[in-house]
């Protein structure tokens, strides 16, 4: 159960209450951003995130936001200009997709060497050509490489809980990277479900003290040289650059424990537990396991519940936390089934699959261990991936479980719908 | 879990209505997913939403193909678009019509019927033809599935204020009030 209310241990600890509401994942996100009170946002609308800007300004004009709300030109110009914030002190937020985070690109690649913790959440679209403006994860697959954090969300309770979250893990010492919080556009952004809003005064107490800019800063009384021009190949320049490099590498690292610490963190204080890297569903029995990413993983697990029924040993395995890849969580449920079958929203180009498949294949290297497996490509363009989807996938999994041989190219879930 | 699939045209405001029918359903304590469909909704073109309820944690985040219940708030939307695809044997349907039940043609897996002369009230009350509130009035009605008074709750919690908040409460009793419904007796198949 990913929003499990846990049993309250001891009375001074309970959580408060918490009001039940019904909100889309947009609405919840925005919810998320105003309990872990931002100093600034800056924002631009683009399909299908425009209506997380429209909640945030409301929630501002609304005086239930204490943040300065910064209407830029572009998406490059967004993010440059939470970058001063940031290097200002200032608890920093913003959201895209799709062409607009292509266009914050060259920002987006600087914000993790700078260590700046800016959270951004991707309402996920697929990529553009042919057109659309639809969900997929497209978007956030591309950018995986440019030294952000990557989580993604299930349901809406875990969009508004994980947006919160992101913060803390963002502006951990031991971490100091910017946070995706990455939302499926359509399904989770317009769903509207009833979710429970934390109390303020418990996330206030989860948040403690902000501390955004104690290593890098524009101010006055401390001058420095910021994002310095490395040396190239002169004087220190090769080991200067290695050290940013290495120190973003070991912060990435860093985080998948942090990620755990501020989960279980969440669910003392507030009651509600999300797997933070790795999650098993009706794993432990298990000879073959599906993996998901995302909004799909709730009608899978329905799907799970069904085959479960029929007698097939199958379990799930979700990923909710894609970068840093959680290498060694995934290894631990790896090691428990004999096939495997992987469903991406998303197309590797180069790989001929989908991009968590060919992260999985990198997994079971690792693992030493060779198990039938083969990718699934769905849900591209807003495409639903629906329980009868779901059971193509436990069927052609269990296939190669009994010798069937693996196709070498990928099974696009919606060729025919 | 029971799940309704809502028809209408976009600027008909039937999306909303499923939002404000899931904030009811969450009001008395149930589980309530509504998804919209996507594209670029343009006034007048046939749109669709998906709600979905139940007494535990709803998982599936999917569109609806076998819905329980068929909301189409629009009377001329039924010349071109199927809106009884996939709906299940002994469904409901909640229709905004000026016609009587015999001049409809409705498939076998119809059980109930709930008409309501929504574009008459709707221009009586708002001036222009915007029917969705009429037809939660309606679906509490002829379903029972969700109360009178916690559509009200959610419709004052909504984005409605004023004059155009008093106009969609006085549409959800006016729905309530008038709308007729039926149940169609069919001989079991031979």
């Amino acid at each position: 159960m990913t929003t499990a209310t846990l049993e309250k241990a001891a009375a001074a600890d309970a959580p408060r209450k918490q009001k039940v509401i019904l909100a889309e994942g947009n609405e919840a996100a925005a919810l998320g951003v105003a309990l872990a009170r931002p100093d600034m946002v800056s924002v631009y609308p683009i399909t299908p995130q425009s209506s997380l800007v429209e909640h945030l300004a409301k929630l501002i004009a609304d005086g239930r936001m204490d943040a300065d709300i910064v209407d830029a030109e572009g998406e490059h110009s967004v993010l440059s200009v939470l970058q001063g914030g940031a290097l200002a002190g200032a608890r920093t937020y913003t959201a895209t997709c799709g062409p607009g985070l292509a266009f914050m690109f060259e920002p987006y690649f600087r914000t993790p060497g700078m260590r700046l913790p800016i959270v951004l959440t991707i309402v996920t679209r697929d990529g553009i050509t042919p057109q659309s403006v639809w969900g997929g994860h497209q978007d956030a697959m591309t950018v995986r490489e440019a030294g952000w954090i990557q989580v993604y969300c299930e349901n809406v309770q875990e969009v508004l809980d994980t947006t919160v979250m992101a913060f803390k893990i963002a502006e951990h010492h031991d971490v100091m990277l910017p946070v995706n919080v990455c939302l499926d556009g359509n399904y989770l952004s317009y769903g509207a479900s009833r979710v429970e809003l934390p109390d303020q005064a418990d996330v206030d107490e989860f948040m403690g003290e902000k501390d955004v800019n104690w290593h890098v800063a524009l101010d006055p009384l401390r001058p420095m040289a910021v994002d310095p021009l490395t040396g190239g190949t002169t004087g220190k320049g090769p080991q200067t650059f290695v050290r940013y490099r290495k120190g973003q590498c070991r912060g990435m690292q860093n985080a998948l424990a942090v990620i755990e610490e501020v989960h279980a963190d969440w669910a003392k204080r507030i009651g509600r537990s999300f797997a933070p890297l790795v999650e098993e569903y009706r794993l432990e029995d298990a000879e073959f396991a599906i993996m998901t990413l995302g909004s799909m993983t709730g009608a899978a697990k329905d799907a799970i519940d069904e085959a479960r029924d029929a007698g097939k040993k199958v379990g799930l395995i979700k990923i909710k936390t894609f970068s840093p890849f959680p290498v060694d969580a995934l290894m631990k449920a790896l090691a428990k089934v004999r096939a495997l079958g992987v469903i991406d929203r998303s197309v590797g180009f180069r790989w001929n699959c989908g991009p968590m498949y060919q992260e999985t294949l990198g997994v079971l290297y690792r693992l030493g261990r060779h198990i039938p497996s083969m990718s699934f490509i769905g849900g591209l363009a807003g495409a639903d991936i629906t329980i009868p989807h779901v059971h193509r996938v436990i069927a052609d999994t269990e296939a190669l479980l009994n010798g069937a041989t693996a196709p070498t190219e990928p099974v696009w879930l919606n060729e025919k719908d | 879990m029971y799940e309704v699939r809502f028809h209408g045209r976009g600027g008909q405001g039937s999306v909303m209505a499923s939002g404000i029918l899931a904030a009811a359903m969450v009001e008395e304590g149930k589980y309530a997913v509504s998804i919209p469909s996507f594209g670029f909704e343009r006034r007048g073109a046939p749109v669709v939403s998906f709600l979905r309820m139940s007494e535990r944690e709803i998982r599936q985040l999917t569109n609806i193909y076998q819905p329980d219940c068929i909301v189409c708030v629009d009377p001329t939307l039924t010349k071109s678009v199927d809106i009884f695809a996939g709906m299940k044997v002994g469904g409901t349907l909640i229709q905004a019509t000026h016609r009587p039940l015999a001049e409809l043609t409705l498939p076998d897996c119809v059980a109930t019927v709930g008409l309501l002369d929504a574009v008459k009230i709707a221009l009586e009350i708002f001036k222009r033809p915007i029917t969705n509130t009429l037809m939660l009035g309606a679906f509490a009605r002829t379903t029972g599935v969700v109360s009178l008074d916690s559509l009200k709750r959610a419709l004052d919690d909504s984005d409605f204020r004023d004059a155009g908040l008093a106009q969609n409460m006085t549409a959800l009793e006016r729905g309530y009030a008038e709308t007729v419904v039926h149940q169609i007796e069919r001989r079991a198949a031979a």
